[in-house]
Formats: structure tokens, C-alpha cells, sequence
């Protein structure tokens, strides 16, 4: 229990032991502590910016899907729009076919008309003619009263 | 009822010797007695203390040092794990005592906590096994605890004040260090008087780191001592010889699983101590 030289060698020692530990076991151990550290630091920043980016995309999204929705209610009423303009213009269409039709139709029928009572015409002259002849003979020249017959027809 | 009382007194007596060695007349020779150590002088080497303080600093740096090797900043694992806790420990008691910037403080911090840590828990092993090893091999004394041995902790303490005057003298330069001695708290009318006031004070930092180290383990050894010799007195199978022996299992068990918290306080103490001393030593004072 007395103080002997003990007291130098442990000195010494103690500065040895201090020295490797500075040298050989602090450094490579807080290194290694530091860089988990970042690693660490590094992987918590990226989980945030993921996160971040997550929401972003999410809400991007969503307005795109808000977007499209507007689009395809847009072109639904265009479509609308167009659908029943293309039955107006069907039925203006089949209006005017129907009118040009019917137009075509009544042409055709005064045209018949009009060659029935051509024909009638004729024919009326024609029976005229033979009843006038037979009635007046010979007395009646076809050529000469041809005037008066054509006049007479054309009243009829 | 004398020898009795001789031999009592002389197991405790055996149990707090260290083996003193000396060269003498040309040859190594070991102390059998404590009066024999005190002829020996300065030049004397506690065996044990050396042994044993290098024995578990090599432990520590051995443990450590296979670590620090082959670390790496992935998972750890194993004792990995545990060097890293006790580093982060480490770290974080000198981020919050010391204020400075200096790489030395913290793996100094590490060896004095680590070597006084391991050097501490030599305590719990029960003081007479040690003579079951030393016995044989022809040692006379052998104290396993080598913080028992004021030189030990002493020139521990020695080594941070001369870390502290080093640091004192670097940081504020010769003068700055003579002055901070000198010129207070008193102004310089009162030179002698802050010189015995600081002096005072410095000598005062060494002195107490070591002989609280000491006194503490030297006190828990001294009752380890004591609470061993309980079962020693048994004569017959008797009542109180039975009490005696009973009481000494349990008190040893009680006393050193109290022993596992003054070990790490006092190990921790001393390191917050040097790290504070050497932040003082940083400082320029106001």
C-alpha cells in the first residue's frame, strides 16, 4: 500500500493504452457509427421524398381522373349535340326528299293528267270529227274547219 | 483467544499486500511482509497491480480493437453491438460534458472508463480463489483488484493532470496559464494568496480523482475482507457457527451485487472527472 514505482509504470501505461485506443479503436468505430448515421439519415430522407412524391403522383392523378371525367362528359354532350343534329338533319332531309317526292309524285300525276286529256283531246276530236262528219257529210271540209275544231277542243 | 485474534488480523493483512518486488543485490526478490515492501523503497514494482492492470487494459483493447477492425456501418451484430453501445455512451458523456474540440478526449475517455471498469469487476471474484491459483505457482500475495493499489489509480491521475497542464499551457498559451494561477480570483494585490488558492485547486484535481477511485474500492474490498471472514470463524457445528456461515453467503451476494453499481459508478465518476478537467483545461477563464 506504499507508492512505488508502480505509480510510473502504471502512468506509462495508461498513456499507451490511451495512444492505441485513440489511434487504432475510436476512429474505424465512430466512422463506421458516422456513416450509418448517414446511411440512416440518407434512407429517412429518401422514405420522405418517396412520400412526397407519393402524394404528389396521387393528386395528379386524381385531377387527371377529374380531367377525363370533364373530357368524356364533354364529348358525351357533343356527342349528344351531334347525334341530335344528325336526326334534324335526317328529318329535314327526309322532309325534303319526302317534299321533292311528293313534287315529283303531283308532276307526274299532272303530266299524266295532262297526256290523259291530251289523249282525251284527241280522241274527243277524233269522235268530234267523225260525229260531225257523219252529221254533216260531206258539206263539212276536215281540212277548212280544222281551226274551228282545234279551237273547240282546246275549250274542252 | 489471542491466536485467534492473531490470525484474523493477519488474514486481513495477507489479503491487503500486494506483491511487492524489487531487484535487491542483484537479484529479484518479492515482499513477504508489508514492513518488508516499506524497506524496498521507491524502487519497488507491485507485481500483481502491473500484471493485472495490463492483463485487462490488453483485454479491453483487444475486444475493442477486433471490433473496430472489422466494423462495418451495416447491421451490427453480436459484439459488434455492444462496443458500439458502450462507444455511443462514451460519446455522448463527452459531447455533453466537454465543450472543446479535441479528437484525444473521447478515446481517452473510453480507455479510462473501459481499463477502470474492467480493472473494478475483478472485485466481485471471490477474494480467496485468487490464492488457489497463486498458491502453487509460489506467490506469496497477489491482490487481484488493481484499484485497490493507490499507485494505480494514482498514476492514472497523473497522466490526465498532465494531459491537463498540457492542454492548459496549449490553449492559453504559458502566460494565459501562469496568469489564470496567479491573477485571481483576487486581482494581483493578492498574488500569493491566488497562487495557494489555484495552486490549490489544481493540486486538488489529481489527489481526488485517485483517491476516490481508491478509497471506494478499497473500502469494498476491505468489507469483502471482512464479510470472508465471518465463515472463518466456524468452530463446530453449532448455531452460531451456522448463522455465521449462512450470513456470509448471503452478505457476500448482497454486498457484491451492490459491488456491480459502485464498479461502474466509480468508473464512470472518474471518466466524467477527467473529461470535465480536461474541458476546464480548454476554457479561457472570464
Amino acid at each position: 500500500m506504499n507508492i512505488n514505482a508502480t505509480l510510473i509504470a502504471q502512468t506509462i501505461m495508461f498513456a499507451l493504452f490511451v495512444w492505441f485506443c485513440m489511434k487504432y479503436v475510436w476512429p474505424p468505430i465512430m466512422a463506421a457509427l458516422d456513416a450509418r448515421n448517414k446511411r440512416i439519415a440518407d434512407g429517412l430522407a429518401a422514405a420522405e421524398r418517396g412520400k412526397n412524391e407519393l402524394a404528389l403522383a396521387s393528386k395528379r392523378s386524381a385531377e387527371m381522373l377529374r380531367e377525363a371525367k370533364e373530357k368524356v362528359s364533354e364529348i358525351i354532350a357533343q356527342g349528344d349535340k351531334r347525334a341530335s343534329e344528325i336526326v334534324e338533319e335526317a328529318k329535314e332531309q327526309a322532309r325534303v326528299e319526302g317534299e321533292r317526292i311528293v313534287a315529283a309524285a303531283k308532276a307526274e300525276i299532272e303530266q299524266e293528267v295532262f297526256r290523259a286529256r291530251e289523249q282525251l283531246r284527241t280522241q274527243v276530236t277524233s269522235v268530234a270529227l267523225a260525229g260531225a262528219g257523219k252529221i254533216l257529210g260531206r258539206e263539212i271540209d276536215a281540212k277548212a274547219h280544222n281551226d274551228l275544231l282545234d279551237k273547240l277542243v282546246a275549250e274542252i | 483467544m489471542s491466536t485467534e485474534d492473531l490470525t484474523t488480523s493477519a488474514y486481513i493483512k495477507h489479503h491487503l499486500q500486494n506483491l511487492t518486488c524489487t531487484i535487491q543485490d542483484g537479484h529479484f526478490h518479492c515482499a513477504h511482509s508489508a514492513e518488508e515492501a516499506k524497506e524496498m523503497g521507491f524502487w519497488a514494482f507491485n507485481m500483481d497491480t502491473l500484471f493485472m492492470s495490463l492483463m485487462l487494459g490488453l483485454l479491453f483493447l483487444f475486444l475493442f480493437g477486433r471490433v473496430a477492425k472489422s466494423i462495418s456501418p451495416g447491421e451490427p451484430r453480436g459484439m459488434q453491438n455492444f462496443v458500439e453501445w458502450v462507444v455511443e455512451f462514451i460519446d455522448s458523456s463527452v459531447r455533453g460534458s466537454f465543450t472543446g474540440r479535441n479528437a484525444m478526449v473521447a478515446p481517452l475517455a473510453l480507455s479510462v472508463f473501459a481499463w477502470i471498469f474492467l480493472m473494478n469487476l475483478m472485485d466481485l471474484v471471490p477474494i480467496d480463489y485468487v490464492s488457489l491459483i497463486t498458491e502453487p505457482l509460489g506467490i506469496g500475495h497477489f491482490k487481484l483488484v488493481p484499484t485497490t493499489d493507490p499507485n494505480a489509480t494514482m498514476g492514472m491521475a497523473i497522466g490526465v493532470f498532465l494531459l491537463v497542464l498540457f492542454y492548459s499551457i496549449k490553449v492559453k498559451g504559458l502566460g494565459g496559464f501562469i496568469g489564470e494561477l496567479t491573477l485571481q480570483p483576487f486581482g494581483k494585490f493578492g498574488l500569493p494568496v491566488n497562487l495557494f488558492l489555484e495552486g490549490v485547486n489544481l493540486i486538488a484535481k489529481p489527489i481526488s480523482l485517485a483517491l476516490r477511485l481508491f478509497g471506494n474500492m478499497y473500502a469494498g474490498e476491505m468489507i469483502f475482507i471482512l464479510i470472508a471472514l465471518m465463515g472463518a470463524s466456524w468452530v463446530s457445528v453449532s448455531f452460531g457457527s451456522t448463522l455465521l456461515f449462512g450470513s456470509q453467503i448471503l452478505l457476500s451476494l448482497g454486498w457484491a451485487i451492490f459491488h456491480i453499481l459502485i464498479v461502474t459508478l466509480q468508473a464512470f465518476i472518474f471518466m466524467t472527472l477527467t473529461i470535465v478537467y480536461l474541458d476546464m483545461a480548454h476554457q479561457e477563464h472570464h
